[in-house]
């Protein structure tokens, strides 16, 4: 009897403690049941889009990765990195560069550009420690101001092109949508697996799972090992006479490759860029995405990216049908879903301050 | 035999003021060097020097040669430093709580194994040899002698051991041949000191040259081959160990002569009969300056310089009463209970408190000299507001009575201006001070508490803010209440100075009392109380 008691208290505390770590996705994973629920929406078609979103945007959220561990916090600035994958590929969309050599080759031409972009980005944020995260945020949307300008403005008059089908009628600016014809589906055609009725687009899946791996060996280097070091504590790496400024430029140049290359996994699946809208969205997103599967602006790991992944796209899916379903208005389901991803992002970032400050 | 380091005729001046005066300083392999020193007498700016930290080549370099293992040599960062085989452990530490015990010591100097991927991509793309990690590490921890697992993380561990993986990580960089060890048993139990004690001294066994910083001169006595007193910047003393003693170490740290002016007289000499504080076990949980059961009673009218070595808690009395650290106690004010950890009680009840912190807690550094001036007045008093409203509560600033109140000031405390409109920020240290010295007098407080009120000011202003003390003291009737590092500054305006040790008040001199006796009583040596 004596040994039991003592026994059960103790494995009462570890349940209580993995609830407690895990608080978060479990209280998404029950609002996602709870909408599938409510919902009533046919499970097949339900699963065919959580495959496919979690396909199309996980090369994104991954992306995150490498600077939350460099302690530069949630990266909104990724939207950058989308920018020079919508650059890369209208390129080769002008140029008629067609099929997976098309969108290898955008994958080729977005790396100078995101290399080059990450650097701007990364001495950017040198210069404002401690205050990475919104400085990110304001850096995404200057970014996307000259962004406009470029394909606005600048393309037709400075950069001579002339496009019918890609440009406005005047001759100067790209249209709103541009039909990514060449290279829709590229990579998900590559090789595809019916189960049950449902497509899995195993091509893309694999690229996800290389990149995993690719993160994991990463984290083990040298380099990977430096990165924690300065997240845990910049003064205390740069006695240890580790060139802080530098890594944190490779983290933020490396974070904005990963966020072009995952801009042209999803523009390849949705097939047609919505030129002035389709990066906005995608940091804030990526990183409700994140802050999903439990990770902080401290800590983050390649589960917590999937897991998150899994439940915040389940919610995206489900949340206008449960509105439907609920309230007869599908719109508030629409408002729940942006209304989560904002909050998410909002408690995360106060959090993250209370912590800090704690210290 | 040529000596693992000399330092030879080290001068050094930072814009014009010199810090340090040709410094000696010589250590032989296997020797325990004790470099002892009070605060600003120039024991840091000799290791910066030694470390080739930036601080000194953006400041003009230095005079002086360094040699290591008789070669002259030239150090322009810490990289070079390293590189010679020169090492430091650090009195807070520089250790990464998330990382386990290997992760810290071989900090950014992993090892790793090559693969195909290193091969095209560089070395940083190794992936790390952790095994291999792990057993040097363990052979550095035994080298030291302790027990600790080198895979737990080191956000757990005793303090102590935090100070074993900072010293292992030095020791496990191939070709240490010199270890700098600054303050190491400032944080430690002495339990825990005196099993530090003995891995330093296997470690000098072992050939190293140890150098060594503390402020502890009985552990300095113990350990030590041979001992260097720095004062002011200049080389005091030089013991062999066996010659060191604790009084006579203490004596060269503090003593200089000093010529006493003679203070304006009083028309009633301060007495224990009239006591305007008593305070009595005061506790205060400030970091690096813990009290614990002070005991002291404070003359009404006096000036009382309170001084002790530095960590010791001297400036933990002020802060304490004010209530800007957590503390705990009886304070009497006038026979009354006085309310702790409640600053607008203190302020409320006529005790006012210049801070050592004077950039931080101070000063308001962006707003003008008449706000700093007028600000606690009007928020503990009222002054400078005047009501425009028919409600008590809402009340706005005075803003001609500010300005003539911070004219007046300025004139009085003759501090150099552009006007009361300029930011505190812009002014010199001895201004700022001046400034702070300003607010508390408008405060008209009883007594004043004044932390370092000389510390970071040049040496003009500080006999013009000692005497501002003193002309409160003898014009105002104020009693006030000097904490210093100086003791010489103390024993030119005090009635009595009282030193603290170990957080505790170990005894009361009279400014006129020996170096002898100074020296012991801060070395914690109880001796005749003087009254």
């Amino acid at each position: 009897m004596k040994t039991q008691g003592a026994v059960l208290p103790r494995q009462r505390g570890i349940d209580i403690s993995l609830l407690k770590k895990n608080a978060v996705p479990l209280l998404f994973a029950a609002l996602c049941i709870l909408g599938v629920m409510v919902s009533g929406m046919d499970p097949s078609f339900l699963l065919y889009e959580i495959i496919t979103r979690f396909s199309r945007n996980s090369f994104l959220v991954l992306a995150l990765l490498i600077p939350v561990s460099a302690g530069l916090g949630l990266n909104f600035a990724i939207t950058i990195g989308a920018m020079a994958g919508q650059i890369a590929i209208v390129t080769i969309t002008h140029y008629q560069i067609k099929g997976l050599n098309g969108l290898l080759w955008a994958m080729a031409l977005s790396v100078p550009l995101a290399v080059a972009m990450g650097y701007l980005a990364g001495m950017v944020m040198n210069r404002a420690k401690g205050r990475e995260m919104i400085t990110s945020m304001i850096l995404g949307f200057f970014a996307n101001g000259l962004y406009q300008l470029l394909f606005l403005f600048l393309v037709g008059t400075v950069i001579p092109m002339k496009n019918r089908a890609m440009m406005l009628p005047e001759g100067v600016g790209l249209r709103n949508t541009v039909d990514l014809y060449g290279v829709a589906r590229a990579l998900d055609k590559l090789w595809r697996i019916n189960i049950g009725g449902i497509w899995i687009p195993m091509g893309t899946l694999l690229v996800v799972a290389l990149l995993c791996v690719v993160l994991q060996y990463f984290m083990r280097t040298r380099l990977g090992q430096e990165m924690r070091a300065v997240g845990q504590d910049r003064h205390i790496a740069e006695v240890a006479g580790i060139d802080v400024d530098r890594i944190r430029i490779i983290a933020m140049i490396f974070s904005t490759v990963l966020a072009a290359w995952g801009q042209l996994i999803f523009l390849q699946n949705i097939s047609t860029l919505n030129t002035y809208n389709s990066h906005e969205q995608v940091g804030t997103f990526a990183v409700a995405a994140l802050l999903v599967g439990g990770a902080t602006a401290t800590r983050a790991s390649i589960w917590q990216a999937l897991v998150g992944l899994l439940l915040f796209h389940t919610l995206f899916v489900v949340s206008p049908q449960a509105g439907q379903a609920l309230f007869g208005i599908p719109q508030i389901g629409e408002y729940f879903r942006v209304f989560v991803a904002y909050g998410v992002i909002a408690v995360a970032l106060a959090l993250h301050s209370w912590q800090s400050r704690s210290k | 035999m040529a000596h693992a380091l000399e330092m030879r005729g080290i001068t050094k001046s930072y814009f014009g003021n010199t810090v340090l005066k040709s410094v000696d300083i010589a250590v032989n392999p296997g020797e325990i060097h004790a470099l002892v020193g009070e605060n600003g007498a120039g024991k840091s700016t000799l290791m910066n020097i030694l470390f080739g930290m930036p601080v000194i080549h953006d400041t003009g370099g230095f005079e002086g040669e360094i040699l290591v293992d008789g070669q002259t040599v030239n150090i322009e960062s810490p990289m070079d430093a390293m590189n010679l085989g020169i090492g430091m452990v650090h009195q807070e530490f520089m250790l990464l709580p998330g990382f386990t015990v290997t992760e810290n010591i071989k900090l950014n100097r992993e090892l790793g194994r090559p693969n195909i991927v290193s091969r095209i991509l560089g070395k940083k793309f190794e992936l790390l040899d952790k095994e291999q990690m792990g057993k040097d590490s363990r052979q550095a921890l035994d080298k030291l002698g302790v027990d600790i697992d080198e895979w737990l993380p080191v956000a757990g561990l005793p303090v102590g051991y935090m100070q074993f993986v900072e010293i292992a990580r030095e020791i496990d960089k191939s070709r240490m041949k010199i270890l700098v060890f600054d303050e190491p048993t400032a944080v430690l139990t002495e339990a825990e000191a005196d099993l530090f004690l003995n891995a330093v001294r296997r470690l000098a066994e072992s050939g190293l040259a140890i150098l060594f910083i503390s402020h502890r001169l009985d552990e300095v006595v113990g350990v030590a081959h041979d001992v260097t007193v720095l004062r002011d910047g200049e080389v005091v003393g030089h013991l062999p160990g066996q010659e060191a003693r604790v009084d006579r170490i203490a004596e060269l740290m503090v003593g200089r002569k000093v010529d006493r002016p003679s203070l304006p007289p009083r028309e009633k000499e301060p007495s224990d009969d009239d006591l305007i504080l008593e305070i009595s076990s005061l506790s205060v949980d400030m970091p690096g300056e813990r009290l614990a059961g002070l005991d002291l009673k404070v003359r009404r009218g006096e000036i009382l310089g309170i001084g002790g070595l530095a960590g010791h808690g001297k400036v933990g009395i002020a802060n304490g009463i004010m209530g800007l650290y957590p503390s705990s106690g009886i304070v009497y004010k006038d026979g009354r209970e006085l309310p702790l950890n409640n600053p607008k009680a203190a302020l409320s009840q006529g005790i006012a408190f210049v801070s050592e912190d004077r950039r931080g807690v101070g000063l308001l550094l962006d707003e003008s000299i008449e706000n700093n001036i007028a600000f606690t007045s009007a928020q503990v008093q009222d002054r400078f507001l005047r009501k425009r409203l028919p409600w008590t509560s809402l009340q706005v600033r005075d803003n001609e009575a500010i300005r003539q109140y911070a004219l007046e000031t300025i004139k009085e405390l003759d501090i150099r201006c552009q006007g009361p409109e300029q930011p505190v920020r812009r002014l010199s240290g001895g201004n700022q001070q001046k400034v702070c010295l300003a607010r508390a007098l408008a405060l008209s407080p009883e007594v004043l508490f004044a932390s370092e009120p000389t510390r970071g000011i040049d040496v003009g202003a500080k006999s013009l803010v000692l005497d501002l003390l003193v002309k409160f003291n003898r014009e105002f009737g104020m009693t006030v209440v000097i904490t210093s590092s100086e003791l010489a500054e103390l024993r030119m305006v005090c009635d009595r100075i009282a030193i603290v040790y170990q957080g505790r008040l170990i005894g009361i001199l009279s400014p006129d009392a020996s170096d002898v006796e100074y020296g012991l009583m801060m070395a914690g040596k109880k001796r005749a109380e003087v009254s």
